[in-house]
């Protein structure tokens, strides 16, 4: 993946308004979170696969770091923190951030067709 | 000596820390290991370091390294086709079957997997448990061995000390290869064995000793029934 170029992104987010895409979203700290240090917490959560329409999509940040929003008929997806970019496989445009070490920490997905299982 | 050794771990990479010095020991004997992989750990945060995977390159990737760390071990590799973080919620009775379909066909005199309860991650402890059950529900002249591996802290203070200290400096060079097989992995405080050679003599033995002592519990269904 590649540093977010913001207006490309918005770009791709755009070229999915009002279709029918699938959604990969997810945020972790890693599974040894509480092993490695008692202090911290475990926390992590995915969505795979979720099929849903937006009408309104923006990303919005200060150049390092940034959050996108997608306004559906009934609610809003949310990732914050998203730092890289790419385009995989021709139809899917994955957003993630990464920590200094290169760890995933968020991800934000969008595709025309599923994500593989 | 084994006749046969079966390893059951849910992750590319567990049989790397967790076993790889044993295995290395074992085939040098000439026994045969055949590792049961349960994932592809797709879900895995790390993407290399720098980062050259992402979460829909990653389990292509991770194949890769998997099928590259078996044929530095020169071990058997068969993979389960669960998805990483969900073998905890499929029905703990058929995972336990689908292992004892491998297990009755290879008749392996020894398993090693994870010791359910004390092996932190979720499917490290859920595999476990469906490799222990897949034992039990064996024909009690034909169960293998069970060693099981457990390693979240304060362990030592529940289970006492491990039957088996596996001291495997012999293959440590091996296992560090197996390791490294795993680049997208090896990140983190793992990454400093990607550097050995520059390291400070101290450091390089501290991290050494930590891989070289493989310990195991010998499991034993009378005392572990409730476990």
């Amino acid at each position: 993946m590649k540093p977010i170029e913001i207006e490309k992104v918005q770009q791709m987010l755009d070229n999915y308004l009002d279709k029918e895409v699938y959604i990969h979203l997810e945020t972790t700290n890693g599974a040894y979170a509480n092993h490695l240090d008692a202090n911290a917490y475990t926390v992590g959560a995915y969505i795979r696969n979720t099929k849903v329409t937006y009408k309104q999509a923006k990303i919005i940040g200060d150049g390092s770091s940034y959050r996108v929003g997608l306004k559906m008929e009934l609610g809003w997806i949310y990732a914050e923190g998203l730092t890289d970019w790419t385009i995989y496989q021709e139809n899917q445009l994955l957003l993630a951030g990464h920590d200094r070490e290169g760890r995933l920490m968020v991800a934000l997905e969008i595709s025309e067709t599923p994500f593989q299982q | 000596m084994e006749k046969h050794v079966v390893v059951i771990f849910p992750h590319p990479d567990d049989e790397a820390f967790g076993a790889a010095g044993s295995v290395a020991k074992f085939r040098a004997e000439g026994v045969p290991v055949t590792y049961l992989c349960g994932t592809l750990g797709q879900m895995g945060r790390n993407m290399g370091n720098p980062t050259f995977a992402n979460r829909e390159s990653l389990p292509e990737i991770r194949k890769k390294e998997l099928k590259q760390a078996c044929a530095t071990l020169d071990m058997e590799l068969k993979m389960l086709g669960y998805r990483d973080k969900t073998i905890e919620f499929e029905d703990k009775q058929e995972v336990a079957d689908h292992l004892r379909g491998y297990l009755e066909e290879i008749k392996p005199s020894l398993v090693i997997t994870h010791y359910p309860g004390y092996a932190v991650h979720p499917d490290h402890n859920s595999l476990g448990a469906a490799a222990i059950q897949a034992v039990e529900d064996m024909n009690p002249e034909e169960r293998p061995k069970i060693w099981a591996q457990a390693f979240s802290n304060g362990h030592e203070e529940a289970l006492g000390a491990p039957d088996i200290k596996h001291d495997i400096h012999d293959y440590f060079d091996k296992k560090l290869q197996t390791i490294l097989s795993h680049d997208s992995q090896v990140a983190g405080m793992f990454g400093w064995y990607k550097q050995l050679d520059d390291l400070d003599e101290e450091v390089k033995k501290e991290l050494i000793e930590n891989q070289a002592i493989e310990r195991f519990y010998l499991w034993e269904f009378d005392k572990n029934d409730e476990k």
